[in-house]
């Protein structure tokens, strides 16, 4: 049972410069709660891709649409979602990357990232009607068998 | 650290020395007009020094790929060089380090063209 989980919503516009703003967020959260610099990387990896994917897909790349992050901090996991205002997909229809044919594609190769550097990753329909990335992260100590209480949490709200 | 990408000869080939992040925004645009440039001026031997390349996502991986198949297609040819892990290893997981041909050594790589 540990801390009740704290919730951050950012809300962003639909620019190429969201995705590194996103990206630092959550790898700035990532550290204070103390993910290591590979998991680091590896979360601030996964939202980059997430948020590319939401300006350039989902709202595609139009200026007037927005993308909303949202990061939650649960006992077990850092839980982090992308919401764009598109008109979603379904996960089953992505192409394998790692498939033969698919090998030397210029693209098709974020959805499989993230499905790669996170515990935990799937796809919805989000309340606003478009795609809802949910992707999330088992704290350091939650990932072993013998883990004793939960990480410290951080102290922002 | 901001993208850079700087080309010099070498014995034959162009060595580009490629440093910060190959992503979209920042270096995957600058590497593809680069590379564009240099196939166009008759330039097809290059080899790409990954060395201080510590970042690179999907959109990077992309250029990457666009530009082995399109120097491939031109009958010149791409490698890679002195990848940091983070690099090594995102080849890995894509599979993509089996189709690049991929050097730890310069002056191996340079005499793997001719």
């Amino acid at each position: 049972m540990g801390a009740p989980t704290q919730r951050i919503e950012v809300t962003l516009e639909n620019l190429l410069d969201s995705v590194g703003l996103a990206e630092d967020i959550c790898v700035r959260i990532a550290g204070k709660i103390g993910f290591d610099d590979d998991d680091c990387h590896k979360i601030g990896m996964s939202v980059r891709e997430g948020v590319i994917n939401a300006y350039k897909y989902g709202n595609a790349a139009q200026r007037d649409k927005k993308i909303y992050l949202i990061i939650e901090l649960e006992p077990q996991k850092l839980v982090i979602h992308v919401l764009d205002q598109g008109r979603g997909f379904n996960l089953a229809e992505v192409p394998d990357p790692l498939a033969e044919e698919n090998l030397l594609k210029t693209s098709g190769r974020g959805i499989f990232l993230m499905r790669t550097f996170m515990d935990e990753f799937d796809v919805r329909r989000g309340q606003r009607g478009g795609a809802e990335l949910v992707m999330a992260k088992l704290y350091p100590g939650s990932r072993e068998p013998d883990s004793g209480p939960q990480p410290a949490q951080g102290e922002e709200g | 650290m901001g993208f850079r990408a700087t080309p010099r000869e070498g014995n034959g080939a162009t060595v580009i020395d490629v440093s910060g992040r190959i992503t979209l925004g920042e270096g995957s645009a600058v590497l593809r007009e680069m590379l564009r440039d240099l196939v166009k001026k008759g330039q097809k031997r290059i080899l790409l020094n990954l060395g201080d390349v510590n970042y690179i996502d999907s959109s990077g991986i992309g250029e990457l790929v666009s530009a082995y198949t399109s120097i491939k297609n031109q009958g010149g040819e791409l490698k890679l060089l002195h990848l940091t892990k983070r690099v090594h290893d995102l080849l890995q997981i894509t599979r993509l380090y089996t189709v690049f041909d991929v050097y730890s050594d310069e002056q191996t790589a340079i005499q793997s063209f001719r």
